[in-house]
């Protein structure tokens, strides 16, 4: 069973070509840590995203790994270079089969 | 002499007496100012604040169709980004002779109107309902007044700020009227104001609702918590909002 | 009567020693001193045999935190990002997590900058580190320490 979520990117729509853009991208999820345990005492599991893929025209440009250290909501803001105009797909895979994407477009001249 | 003595002094017991009754803070302040720059930062960018995923799952369930005559919100009140403008800021308040707070008349409608069950405290989707109605005000003042109908419940509410509880038995006046901008532990006491529910608190790593955040006051200071959706809760609530009256609301806001 | 001096001066000294020693134990019980070595070890496995220099990278965290449970990081590492000369991966490590790895990065010529922001979770007051590892091979660190204050009112579900 696959579970996702909300996510949400920002990051300009041109750019100039080489410039270097910045790319904010934020999922929304609980990113349990593992070290939390309910009223009765039980350990509640960990359950968080795992990595973080950005691609650019099909070519990865960026990856982090989370660990349970992670705030929840996750957000990371990171840089690229505009090299050419497409599409940029941003993908989250986490535990319990978490998949999210989301794309941008960028027009660069 | 006697008379002019007299005269000051009943001058200054009234004064005294009057502001006890006003109830306000001598000058309010949103909770917004204590914060760290980065937790500000958080808040007013809406690209960071995490508080706006709920926002937009509650602009979905807007359009959510629902119960046996497929109602959902934008049924009856059309485009929430219109019909919604203004509406966090007026409650508290009385609907047909009873004290409703917002995610009470959220329940309200949809198992009246909607003819579907309420939904439960702190569950994603009532804050999430929550937390995009209450957006439509943000920037807007809080506008409660002392009204004839919500009178007795604003008595009961200010009766409840004022009273000790609790094993610390501790008054919500000691702290954040007495006591606000002072230290407790390593954290300065705020006003206390609920200008900025639902709130995306650090504490609890999620969104959350003013009951939720009461509860906490309660059980910090060792007491039996109201209940949720409890009429002690929302003349609280009342009171806490009229003594809030005036100062933007700021939903959803940020806090530690 | 030199002698004597001296026997009591050392004895001395060794006492003083002793005491801090101790008192050292006391402040810092086997527990605090176990979290660090978590996260030394997690930076060896990160570097293995090879030496980590000081510079290049600037870790920042408020050096006072309202809460532990958002707290925004940014690393910055100072390099040209050319083809030739650019930073491959970013890892950062906490001395007082329950767990040590907060988050790994893996940068390319393309990225342009080496900075990056996130939010992390801080379980305690405790200096944080910052490996960065260049396309050369060589490995920087950088650090910074926080204070991490808790609510006064603790919530009871």
């Amino acid at each position: 069973m696959s579970k996702t979520s909300r996510t949400s990117i920002t990051m300009p729509a041109t750019a100039k070509k080489d410039s270097i853009i910045e790319i904010r991208a934020i999922a929304q999820h609980d990113m349990e840590s593992g070290f939390r345990y309910t009223e009765g005492g039980k350990q509640i599991p960990r359950d968080i995203i795992r990595t973080f893929t950005c691609t650019y025209n099909n070519v990865e440009v960026f990856k982090a790994d989370f660990y349970s250290g992670i705030g929840a909501n996750p957000l990371i803001i990171f840089t690229t270079t505009a090299v050419e105009s497409g599409t940029l797909e941003f993908k989250w895979v986490g535990d319990g089969g978490y998949e999210a994407v989301n794309q941008a477009r960028i027009t660069v001249s | 002499m006697n008379l002019a003595l007299s005269l000051f002094l009943g001058g200054i017991f009234l004064t005294l007496g009057s502001s006890l009754a006003h109830g306000a803070p001598a000058k309010q302040q949103s909770s917004y100012e204590l914060m760290s720059a980065e937790n500000k930062a958080m808040q007013d960018d809406p690209l960071l604040n995490p508080a706006m995923f709920w926002v937009g799952d509650g602009e979905s369930l807007w359009q959510q169709q629902l119960g046996p005559k497929n109602k959902s919100c934008s049924s009856c009140h059309g485009d929430g980004k219109k019909s919604m403008r203004g509406v966090a800021t007026q409650f508290p308040k009385v609907i047909k002779g009873k004290l409703q707070t917002l995610e009470g008349q959220i329940n309200q409608c949809r198992v009246g109107a909607q003819g579907t069950s309420p939904l439960a405290y702190e569950s994603k989707d009532l804050l999430a309902l929550t937390a995009f109605v209450a957006f439509q005000s943000k920037g807007m003042p809080i506008s409660i007044s002392e009204t004839p109908a919500n009178s007795p419940f604003l008595k009961k509410g200010r009766q409840t700020f004022n009273e000790r509880m609790g094993q610390l038995n501790l008054s919500c006046a000691q702290c954040h009227e007495d006591r606000a901008g002072l230290k407790l532990g390593g954290s300065l006491i705020p006003q206390g104001h609920p200008n900025a529910y639902p709130i995306y608190r650090l504490e609890w790593q999620t969104l959350g609702s003013v009951q939720r955040r009461l509860r906490n006051c309660m059980s910090g200071v060792r007491a039996q918590q109201f209940e949720y959706g409890s009429p002690e809760m929302a003349q609280l609530e009342l009171f806490l909002m009229w003594r809030a009256r005036g100062l933007p609301l700021e939903s959803p806001g940020v806090r530690p | 009567m030199k002698k004597t001096n001296h026997h009591r001066r050392n004895w001395l000294k060794q006492i003083q020693g002793l005491g801090i020693l101790a008192v050292g134990c006391c402040i810092n019980p086997l527990t605090a001193f176990a979290k660090k070595e978590d996260a030394d070890e997690a930076i060896k496995k990160i570097v293995g045999s090879a030496s980590v220099r000081e510079g290049k990278v600037t870790l920042t965290i408020p050096p006072l935190v309202e809460n532990g449970n958002l707290v925004v990081l940014k690393v910055s590492v100072d390099s040209p990002m050319t083809a030739n000369d650019y930073v491959k991966t970013i890892h950062v490590v906490a001395e007082g997590n329950p767990l040590p790895n907060i988050f790994t990065v893996y940068l390319t010529p393309r990225s342009g900058t080496a900075n990056i922001t996130t939010r992390v979770r801080l379980a305690d007051s405790q200096r944080v580190w910052a490996i960065a590892q260049m396309s050369n091979g060589s490995f920087w660190q950088g650090s910074a320490e926080t204070l991490v204050t808790l609510s006064a009112c603790t919530e009871m579900v």
